[in-house]
C-alpha cells in the first residue's frame, strides 16, 4: 500500500501479511514512515492506494468496525495533563464501552495505583509512559501497535509492562523499534523501512543484526 | 497542452465582451437622474451575481471533493472560488465608484447589497491564508473544502440578513431589474452573458496553467535523481495532482 | 497487506464490539472538558475579565456614562462576542497539543459526538460569561433599568449564543490545525458572526431603550433560530472531515 504526504511518498509499496499473534518489528531510521505505517494500521490514516486489511475489515471503509479492537501506543501518551491518570482512564474506559472496574485492573497491573488520583503533568516520564501502556491494553485489544515502547521504562517497568504488551501477551503486535538486540528478540516478522520503501522482510530467524543496523547508514 | 474547448471559449468571450461594450456606450440609453455614471450599472450588476454565484458554486464543488476524495475536484473549487474573489473584489469597487458618483460618499451602508459584498468578501479573503496555514496537502485541501462549503451557505443568509436589516434610505437600484426599459434590458443581459463568458474563460485558463505546473513537477521529480528529498515549496493552491489510476481501496 | 487477529480469540461478528451510545459518549467528553476547565480555569475567567475591562474600555472611547437602545444593544453584543472569540481560540487547543483527538479518534465511536459536546461546552461557557458580563453592563453602562426586559434579553442571549456556539466550534476545529490558529480563529468567526450581530442587537436594542419599550421582535428571534439551524447542521456534518487525517 501507498500513503502520500502531497507528492511525497511517506510509503510506498509497503506489502507485507501479518498472522495472527505474530510480533512484527519495524526498524528504519527516522523518517522512514515507520510511524505512518503504525497510523495507517491504527485506522488513523487513510491509504491512498492499495488495500489493506486489519483484523479482516479492509481500509478505510471499513476501519470503524475494528477500531475497538486496536490499542496504539505511539509517541505520545495520549493523556490529558490536567487529569490524574485515574481520570484519563476513566474517560477512555467510557469511550470503548468498558467496566470501570477494568480501570483499576490495569493501573494495578502498571503499579501505578498508588499515584493514580495525582495529575499526569505531576509524574515523571517513565510513570506516564507506565500509564499510556495501560490505556493503549485498557480495551483488551486483539492488535496492539507500539511505537518505541520501552523508550522512557527504566528495566524494572519494562518487566512490569511485558505481560500486557510483550511477545507473552498473546496479541498480535507490530513494534517498531531502534534497539536491534531487543527488537530482534521479539520478533517473528522483521520488516526494514528506509524512505518509506521495503527495504528488509524476512521471517526473524532468517535475519541477521548486521542487515538490521545496515538500514541505518 | 490547452484543453479542447479553450479556444473556442476565449473567442466568445472577446466576442461577447465588445458587443457588451458596444451596447453600454451606443446603444443604451441615458438615464435620467444619474447620467452616464448610471452606465457603470452594466458592470456592477452582472460581476455581483456572477461572484455570488461562484462562491455558491465553489461550496458544491468542495461537496464533491469530500464525497469522493478526489483532488480534482478540490483544484476546481479552488480556482472557482479564487476567480470568484477576484469579481467580488471589482464588485466592491466599482460599487463604490457608483456610489461616490451618485451620492457622494465612497460607501453608503444602506445598499445591503454592497454591504453584504463587503462581509462576504471579509470571509472569502481568509480562504488563501487558510489554505496556506496547513502544510499537508490532502489536509489543506480537505479543511479548505469544510470552509468552502460554510462560506457558501453562508452567503444566501448573510444576504438575507443584511437586507433586513437595511433601512431604505436610498432608492434601491441594484436589485430592480426587473423593470427596466427594454433596451436596457438587452443591454443587461448581453452584460451579464459577456462576463458569465469572461468567468468561465478564466476559470479554465488557471487550471490549465495549475495542471501544466503539476505535470511540469511530477517530470522533474522523475528526472531527478532517485531519492533525492524533494522539497516541495509551501502553496495555498492545491497540488493538483495528476489522477492516479486506483484510489484507496482498491486491489494493489 | 494484512494483519489478523489470533484464532482463538477472534469474535463471531455479532459479537463485534458495538459502538457506544452517541449520547454517552457526548455525556463523557463534557464530563471531560467541564472537568479540564475546572482544573485549568482558562478560559471562563479569561472572557469574564476581558468583557469587564471592555465595557471599561467603551465608557472611555466613547465618553459616555450611559447608553441605551441601538448603542447599548451594540456595545453588549460586541463585547460578547470577542469575549467569545477568546473562548473560541482555547477550545481545541489542549486536545490539539495532549493527544485529545487520537485518543478520541481511536474509540469505536461516533465522531460527530465531539462536535456536539464542544458546542454544548462552549455554550455552557457563554451562559457563565453572561451571567457575569450582563449585570455588570447594566451597572457599569446601562441607562435604563434591566428587569423589566430579562425574560426577552435572556431568549435573545440564549439564541445567539447558540449560534456562536455552533459557528464557534466548526472554526475551533478548523482553526486549531493550522499554523496561524491565533489568528485565522478570530478571523473566520468574525464574518460568520456578523448575522448573529444583526439579529441580537436588532432584537436587544428596543428592549434597552427608554422610550417606547418595544417588545420582543418575532422577525429577528426568527433569524436567529434560523441561522443556528442551518449552521448547526452544517457543522455537524462537516465535522467529521475535520478530525480525521
Amino acid at each position: 500500500m501507498t500513503r502520500r504526504y502531497g507528492e511525497r511518498e511517506a510509503l510506498r509499496d509497503v506489502s507485507l501479511s501479518l498472522p495472527a499473534g505474530r510480533t512484527l518489528v519495524v526498524f528504519g531510521p527516522n523518517g522512514a514512515g515507520k510511524t505512518t505505517l503504525l497510523r495507517v494500521l491504527a485506522t488513523l490514516l487513510r491509504p491512498h492506494a492499495g488495500r489493506v486489511e486489519v483484523l479482516g475489515a479492509g481500509l478505510p471503509d471499513d476501519g470503524w468496525r475494528v477500531r475497538g479492537r486496536i490499542g496504539l501506543l505511539g509517541h505520545e501518551p495520549l493523556l490529558y495533563r490536567e487529569l490524574s491518570a485515574a481520570e484519563n482512564l476513566s474517560f477512555h474506559a467510557s469511550l470503548h464501552d468498558i467496566r470501570k472496574s477494568r480501570v483499576e485492573e490495569v493501573l494495578e497491573a502498571v503499579a501505578m495505583t498508588a499515584r493514580a488520583q495525582e495529575p499526569i503533568r505531576h509524574l515523571s516520564r517513565g510513570m506516564v509512559q507506565r500509564v499510556a501502556v495501560a490505556r493503549a491494553v485498557l480495551h483488551e485489544p486483539d492488535l496492539l501497535l507500539l511505537d518505541e515502547p520501552y523508550a522512557n521504562l527504566d528495566p524494572a517497568a519494562v518487566e512490569l509492562v511485558a505481560p500486557l504488551i510483550g511477545p507473552e501477551s498473546g496479541r498480535t503486535r507490530v513494534v517498531c523499534s531502534h534497539d536491534p538486540g531487543g527488537g530482534m528478540a521479539e520478533a517473528d516478522l522483521v520488516l526494514g523501512l528506509r524512505e518509506g520503501r521495503v527495504a528488509l522482510l524476512a521471517e526473524a530467524p532468517a535475519v541477521s543484526s548486521e542487515q538490521v543496523t545496515e538500514l541505518y547508514q | 497542452m490547452y484543453p479542447k474547448g479553450l479556444r473556442a471559449l476565449s473567442i466568445s468571450t472577446v466576442v461577447a465582451m465588445t458587443a457588451a461594450l458596444a451596447l453600454v456606450f451606443f446603444y443604451a440609453p441615458l438615464e435620467a437622474e444619474q447620467g452616464f455614471l448610471q452606465k457603470i450599472f452594466y458592470v456592477h450588476v452582472p460581476l455581483a451575481i456572477i461572484s455570488l454565484c461562484g462562491f455558491v458554486l465553489g461550496g458544491v464543488l468542495a461537496i464533491q471533493h469530500l464525497r469522493t476524495r478526489d483532488p480534482r475536484w478540490d483544484l476546481r473549487s479552488y480556482v472557482v472560488i479564487h476567480i470568484s474573489i477576484v469579481f467580488a473584489m471589482a464588485t466592491l469597487i466599482t460599487g463604490s465608484i457608483w456610489a461616490k458618483g451618485s451620492w457622494g460618499h465612497w460607501w453608503v451602508w444602506s445598499e445591503p447589497t454592497l454591504v453584504s459584498f463587503l462581509i462576504v468578501f471579509l470571509l472569502y479573503a481568509t480562504y488563501q491564508p487558510l489554505r496556506f496555514a496547513i502544510e499537508d496537502p490532502e489536509r489543506q485541501s480537505r479543511y479548505a473544502s469544510v470552509f468552502a462549503v460554510t462560506a457558501g451557505a453562508f452567503v444566501p443568509m448573510n444576504f438575507i440578513a443584511v437586507r433586513m436589516s437595511t433601512a431604505y434610505l436610498h432608492p434601491r437600484v441594484l436589485g430592480s431589474t426587473s423593470n427596466l426599459p427594454g433596451s436596457m434590458a438587452l443591454t443587461f443581459l448581453v452584460s451579464l452573458l459577456a462576463m458569465t463568458l469572461l468567468f468561465a474563460t478564466l476559470c479554465n485558463y488557471e487550471l490549465t496553467a495549475k495542471r501544466a505546473r503539476a505535470r511540469l513537477r511530477a517530470l522533474k521529480r522523475r528526472l531527478a535523481a532517485e531519492g533525492e528529498p524533494q522539497r516541495t515549496p509551501r502553496s495555498a493552491a492545491p497540488a493538483a495532482l495528476p489522477v492516479q489510476p486506483s484510489t484507496a481501496g482498491t486491489a494493489s | 497487506m494484512s494483519v489478523t487477529a489470533p484464532r482463538l480469540a477472534d469474535p463471531a461478528p455479532e459479537q463485534l464490539r458495538p459502538t457506544v451510545s452517541s449520547r454517552r459518549v457526548v455525556a463523557t467528553l463534557l464530563r471531560k472538558e467541564l472537568l479540564v476547565e475546572l482544573r485549568t480555569l482558562e478560559s471562563v475567567p479569561a472572557m469574564s475579565l476581558f468583557s469587564l475591562a471592555t465595557f471599561v474600555i467603551f465608557h472611555f472611547a466613547l465618553n459616555r456614562g450611559s447608553v441605551e437602545g441601538d448603542l447599548g444593544a451594540g456595545i453588549l453584543w460586541v463585547t460578547l462576542l470577542f469575549a467569545a472569540i477568546l473562548g473560541v481560540n482555547r477550545l481545541f487547543v489542549a486536545d490539539a497539543e495532549q493527544g485529545g483527538f487520537d485518543g478520541f479518534l481511536l474509540a469505536p465511536v461516533d465522531r460527530s459526538a465531539m462536535m456536539v459536546a464542544k458546542a454544548l461546552t462552549l455554550l455552557a461557557y457563554l451562559l457563565v460569561l453572561e451571567l457575569v458580563a450582563v449585570p455588570a453592563f447594566a451597572i457599569l453602562l446601562l441607562g435604563p433599568s434591566l428587569w423589566p426586559a430579562l425574560g426577552g434579553i435572556a431568549l435573545t442571549l440564549l439564541l445567539g449564543d447558540l449560534g456562536v456556539a455552533v459557528i464557534g466550534t466548526l472554526v475551533g476545529a478548523l482553526a486549531v490545525r493550522t499554523r496561524a490558529r491565533d489568528l485565522l480563529g478570530p478571523l473566520l468567526s468574525l464574518p460568520l458572526f456578523v448575522p448573529i450581530v444583526i439579529g441580537g442587537a436588532r432584537a436587544t436594542a428596543p428592549l434597552l431603550a427608554y422610550a417606547h419599550r418595544g417588545g420582543l421582535s418575532g422577525r429577528w428571534l426568527a433569524t436567529l433560530g434560523v441561522y443556528d439551524l442551518l449552521f448547526g447542521l452544517i457543522a455537524y456534518a462537516l465535522f467529521d472531515f475535520l478530525l480525521e487525517d
